[in-house]
């Protein structure tokens, strides 16, 4: 890995992304939207709300940045470029953190320009601080960046690529706590959102929504979704060969 | 003269099916080597174990002294694959930038690379947008930016008008009195003419290995089309 490498791999990445205007516009614009839907859909319910937006601000960027990059790492498989680029002095890590850091930056705008939007418009109500609030949501965005690294490997075409966010996202959704609360579930569906990385960050949000200050669990919760995000660009790692069949 | 590319006895599968069957053949330095052969013999697939992308199942690649694929290498190679490899959505010139960057050159550097290739007058459009002899010239011009000393090019002047195809020719030709070693494929024999040596080769084998006048002699022909067919037919009856 070569800092001057890594550098102008990001910059190129997020180049090409600036290109693509739209894709810019829907990566702001649709997370904004979603939470306008959330508001008018509990506009009686206050406490609701703050408890539903705020996972969402987390789960957006995660669905987001997943899909965006599995389909650009895709497209450095398919184009021939990831070729070329293994036949000069460009290493794998270059590769992978320059889309982790490029797609982050990108998702740490997202978070905040959505996260304003709910406290300053939508009086989102968190006992803790915004700045938590980001950082987690930027945490599950390069969370989605890393599986969408890894879940390139598997698909050949860019239809396959899209089918895997179903695979990957709505499990951790459905069992992140959000609609059952994880402690009431059947023992082997909580044996699997323990697994999950997404109920770690789900859960560290909600202990930013009830704690003033950051509280044990909600460091230990971002902790473990740092790991997954480790874990997650090891195995990409190890799907990017320079020499293949 | 010395040697640039030393292949030995190199087998590689691709799928179940066996491309190359025990290959061996060298390449001289600073001189131009056309691989030629009907789409499927192991052309693409030479050149790739040659810049050290492809899985090989025995035999040994050296490049410049060092194992093909080995990090030293990465440095001192360009690779022009067959679909152009370049970015759609940058323009030509943050293309050029990008591979230059990735080699520790700059602005000028691409800027040359792109004039070399005559793209300087669309250096600003997008990749995307361009016709198809376009993309392949701004990924030529990303393969020359690092000035390598071996230039692998795989089919460079598919879709090229004849007077740009001329001018491309004298561009390698250039590179190659600057001390490039260039492995060049094609299926056209009018460029075969260009070359310094010829490698022919069909299905995974080496049949002719020679400079394209001593080809043309070899077979009793003025004509390389002609010429690469009698060799054909004359190894045919051989193995029968």
């Amino acid at each position: 890995m070569s800092p001057h490498i890594l550098a102008t791999t990001i910059g190129r990445i997020v180049r090409q992304l600036r290109h693509d205007r739209r894709t810019v516009a829907l990566i702001i614009v649709v997370p904004l939207l979603l939470l306008t839907l959330l508001y008018f859909m509990f506009d009686e319910q206050p406490l609701l709300f703050d408890k539903i937006a705020l996972i969402m601000l987390g789960i957006f960027p995660f669905i987001i940045m997943f899909l965006i990059t599995s389909i650009a790492m895709l497209r450095e498989r398919t184009s021939g470029t990831l070729e070329r680029l293994f036949t000069t002095p460009v290493g794998k890590l270059d590769l992978l953190f320059g889309y982790g850091i490029a797609f982050g930056l990108v998702a740490t705008l997202q978070a905040a320009v959505a996260s304003a939007l709910a406290y300053w418009l939508f009086d989102l109500d968190t006992a803790g601080s915004l700045w938590l609030v980001i950082v987690i949501a930027v945490a599950n965005a390069v969370l989605g960046v890393a599986l969408g690294l890894l879940c390139s490997a598997f698909a050949r075409t860019e239809f396959q690529a899209v089918q895997f966010m179903p695979v990957v996202a709505i499990p951790q959704i459905l069992l992140c706590g959000l609609f059952v609360a994880r402690d009431s579930m059947a023992g082997w569906l909580h044996a699997i959102s323990d697994v999950l990385p997404l109920s770690y960050s789900v859960e560290a949000l909600t202990e930013v929504g009830a704690h003033a200050d950051p509280t044990g669990t909600m460091w230990r919760d971002l902790g473990i979704v740092i790991g997954a995000i480790i874990l997650a660009l090891a195995l990409g790692a190890a799907t990017l060969r320079r020499r293949t069949a | 003269m010395e040697t640039a590319i030393e292949v030995t006895d190199l087998v590689i599968n691709r799928g179940k099916r066996e491309v190359l069957h025990g290959f061996t053949c060298t390449i001289p330095r600073g001189s131009i080597t056309g691989l030629l052969g009907p789409s499927g013999s192991g052309k693409t697939t030479l050149m790739r174990a040659v810049v050290g992308v492809q899985l090989v199942k025995s035999g040994r690649v050296t490049v410049l002294g060092e194992p093909a694929g080995s990090v030293p290498l990465r440095r001192k190679i360009g690779y022009l694959t067959q679909a152009p490899s370049v970015y759609d959505d940058l323009t030509v010139r943050e293309n050029a930038r990008y591979f230059a960057s990735l080699y520790g050159l700059g602005a000028a550097d691409a800027d040359a690379a792109l004039d070399g290739v005559g793209l300087s007058g669309a250096a600003h459009q997008l990749v995307g947008n361009l016709s198809g002899g376009q993309r392949s010239r701004a990924s030529l011009a990303c393969a020359i930016v690092g000035r390598p000393e071996v230039l692998v090019l795989d089919e460079p002047t598919v879709g090229q008008d004849p007077v740009l195809r001329d001018e491309l020719w004298a561009q390698f030709r250039a590179l190659a009195a600057d001390g490039a070693t260039i492995l060049v494929s094609s299926h056209v024999m009018d460029e075969a003419n260009r070359c310094d040596r010829l490698l022919l080769i069909r299905d995974g084998y080496l049949i002719g290995d020679d400079t394209p006048a001593a080809i043309k002699v070899t077979a009793g022909t003025d004509d390389l089309d002609e010429a690469f067919l009698r060799i054909i037919r004359q190894q045919e009856k051989a193995a029968a």
